[in-house]
């Protein structure tokens, strides 16, 4: 990531006013114990990935790794119910196919909203902003399932993909990020240079937002990849994402824990490596967004 | 406004300015840059609208004619017009599903606001390792909503549950934590609270660093306690970051779905054995895919849509009031 990092450090240290703002004990303890409250349940998850299935009804609860982890893994691939390797396959497909598309429609629209004028454009951002507070998924169900059953398309993937080509969030987000990234004069520089609107786009528009893109699409990415509800709505056990692939391991009879946690620990493990390599700017993307909104 | 955090700061002016070929011919000069200027910016965000209309616009339009019908798929399709509706208000078994949803926002969403609140103003102190510990606060977001009902579901169970186990200490006899309302609706609330309340904390500090700290230098030096500058000026201040936040915290919790199905651990959509944690989109789902009932289904859904927009509505006149006296 090319992104230029600004590190700030508030200015003026000493003077008595200045001390409220340093951590007292009571703010340790609480950020302490958030801390652990954060952490303890996904620990806990890889622990019990670790365990045998009788292990994990113990209490009280083993809170050490195991050395179980593998046979899980094989017991979980193996699993005739859960599907869990085409679950996962399926998943890796949506979220990509789903993230370029949002990104890439975002940053088109976000470019026009943020430094273009053209009439009606305060009542096409408007409307963006009024559809976001439409459920529009718990809505949809009906007509989608039905367009799907008349595409043909029930039980496979396109199916979660193209209700979810474009959201109101990632445009808005990147009209937000294009309006402060870029400077007007830039534009207006390239446009007396005789540059056509595109060329404006790819040369000028296009390297500044890139790190409002990363943090668009890691987003999107997470919000997909989690995505429950339609996929098990449209898409049969047979060829699941891995949500659903998970619920189904859920819904067995006589539950074995250790392969169902085996199970969520695998499903969160991409996304967790992607936030430990990127999350500073998924912290700096998320705080830039919300004192903008 | 200085924000002092770490941000991946948008690079000010690096876009390479390659003034290439044809140079320009004079503003507006022909009627290709004329067309370029007019017809463009349509062009780019034509995409986003063409999709949404597909997949957004259009199934609203038809969610509401089809809850106008006696809708079966690829069967029956006669006309009923709002007789969906009149049965909906009196049908119990939907009362019931709005009362768990908005139960079960009650308890999940005051609760998260004052610890995110709390939580914010503890980030916002001096520390050292700073973003280890916003990483740390927003680490739940990044689990799956289906892991975090899984775990949760795991530690809520009866026999062999850690919380029981913990409240065992204290002399509680174990809970069968699903059989009540009102403890699903607890179980169900702390597995929303605890993957969103770092989320909220983090946009409320982002709010908060935009606040003026001479602010607080003054208030301090008429000797106003920390405590009373939280309330007095921080928030205040935020108020609206915290009509965001409530706004979001809505529309989310108003469709709750993942969590209360996979604590049933069932697809069958009931909410428990008697209805006791099934939420509105549940309804929707059960009356949709489990009795085919299309029509009914839509009609609920518009349901849920106006319970949204009249949850939005008071939560802001409230929202609005926070602090504002002063």
């Amino acid at each position: 990531m090319t992104a230029i990092q600004t590190r700030r450090r508030p200015a003026g240290s000493a003077s008595a006013a200045n001390r409220i703002w340093d951590a007292g004990p009571l703010t340790k303890v609480v950020l302490a114990f958030a801390l652990v409250l954060s952490a303890f349940p996904i620990y806990y998850m890889f622990i019990m990935a670790t365990r045998s299935k009788d292990e994990a009804l113990d209490t009280p609860p083993p809170l050490l790794p195991g050395g179980r982890l593998g046979e899980n893994i094989q017991q979980l691939l193996d699993n005739e119910n859960a599907y869990f390797a085409t679950g996962l396959i399926n998943s890796a497909i949506i979220a990509t196919t789903v993230t370029f598309s949002v990104v890439v429609i975002s940053t088109l629209a976000g470019f026009a909203f943020a430094k273009l004028k053209f009439k009606g454009s305060k009542i096409l951002l408007g409307s963006i902003l009024l559809t976001m507070m439409v459920p529009l998924q718990q809505m949809g169900i009906v007509p989608l399932y039905e367009m799907m059953v008349n595409l043909g398309w029930t039980g496979q993937i396109q199916a979660v993909i193209l209700p979810f080509l474009v959201n109101g969030f990632g445009v808005f987000m990147m009209t937000q990020y294009t309006t402060q990234a870029v400077p007007d004069e830039l534009v207006e520089a390239a446009r007396v240079d005789g540059a056509s609107t595109m060329r404006i786009y790819t040369n000028v528009i296009l390297p500044a937002v890139r790190p409002g893109m990363a943090v668009l699409a890691l987003l999107t990415f997470m919000q997909n990849w989690n995505e429950f509800m339609w996929p098990s709505i449209v898409l049969n056990p047979d060829n699941p994402v891995v949500q659903t692939s998970i619920a189904a391991l859920n819904q067995a009879q006589g539950t074995d824990y250790a392969m169902l946690f085996t199970g969520t620990a695998v499903s969160v493990l991409p996304l967790i490596i992607v936030f430990v390599a990127f999350g500073r700017q998924i912290v700096g993307g998320l705080m830039e967004g919300a004192v903008k909104a | 406004m200085t924000l002092n955090i770490d941000t991946p700061a948008p690079p000010k002016r690096t876009g390479p300015r390659r003034s290439s070929g044809h140079r320009g011919s004079g503003r507006g000069g022909n009627a290709l840059t004329r067309f370029d200027l007019r017809a463009t910016p349509y062009f780019l965000v034509s995409p986003y609208f063409l999709l949404f209309a597909l997949f957004g616009l259009f199934p609203l339009g038809y969610t509401f004619w089809a809850s106008l019908h006696d809708w079966e798929l690829g069967g029956d399709k006669s006309f009923l017009g709002i007789d969906n509706y009149t049965e909906l208000i009196a049908d119990d078994g939907f009362w019931n599903a709005v009362v768990n949803t908005v139960g079960i926002f009650i308890i999940s969403t005051i609760p998260q606001l004052v610890l995110a609140l709390m939580l914010a103003n503890a980030l916002n102190k001096r520390i050292r390792g700073r973003l280890f510990f916003r990483l740390g606060v927003l680490l739940p977001l990044v689990t799956s909503v289906v892991a975090v009902a899984v775990v949760f579901t795991q530690l809520y169970g009866r026999d062999y549950g850690m919380v029981n186990w913990f409240l065992g200490f204290f002399g509680v006899e174990p809970i069968e934590w699903q059989n009540q309302s009102w403890t699903a609706w607890i179980a169900i609330s702390t597995m929303i609270d605890w993957r969103w309340t770092g989320y909220n904390a983090i946009i409320l500090l982002a709010a908060m660093q935009t606040i003026p700290k001479d602010l607080y230098e003054a208030a301090s030096l008429d000797g106003a306690s920390p405590r009373r500058q939280f309330w007095q000026i921080t928030v205040p201040m935020l108020r609206p970051t915290l009509i965001f936040v409530v706004f979001v915290s809505t529309i989310g919790g108003l469709t709750l779905f993942a969590e209360p199905v996979m604590f049933e651990g069932n697809p069958t959509m009931a909410g428990g054995a008697t209805g006791q944690y099934q939420t509105v989109a549940m309804f929707i789902v059960k009356e949709a895919f489990r009795d085919f009932d299309m029509g009914y289904a839509s009609a609920a859904a518009w349901m849920l849509f106006a319970l949204i927009l009249v949850g939005i509505l008071i939560n802001y006149s409230f929202t609005r009031r926070i602090g504002g006296k002063k």
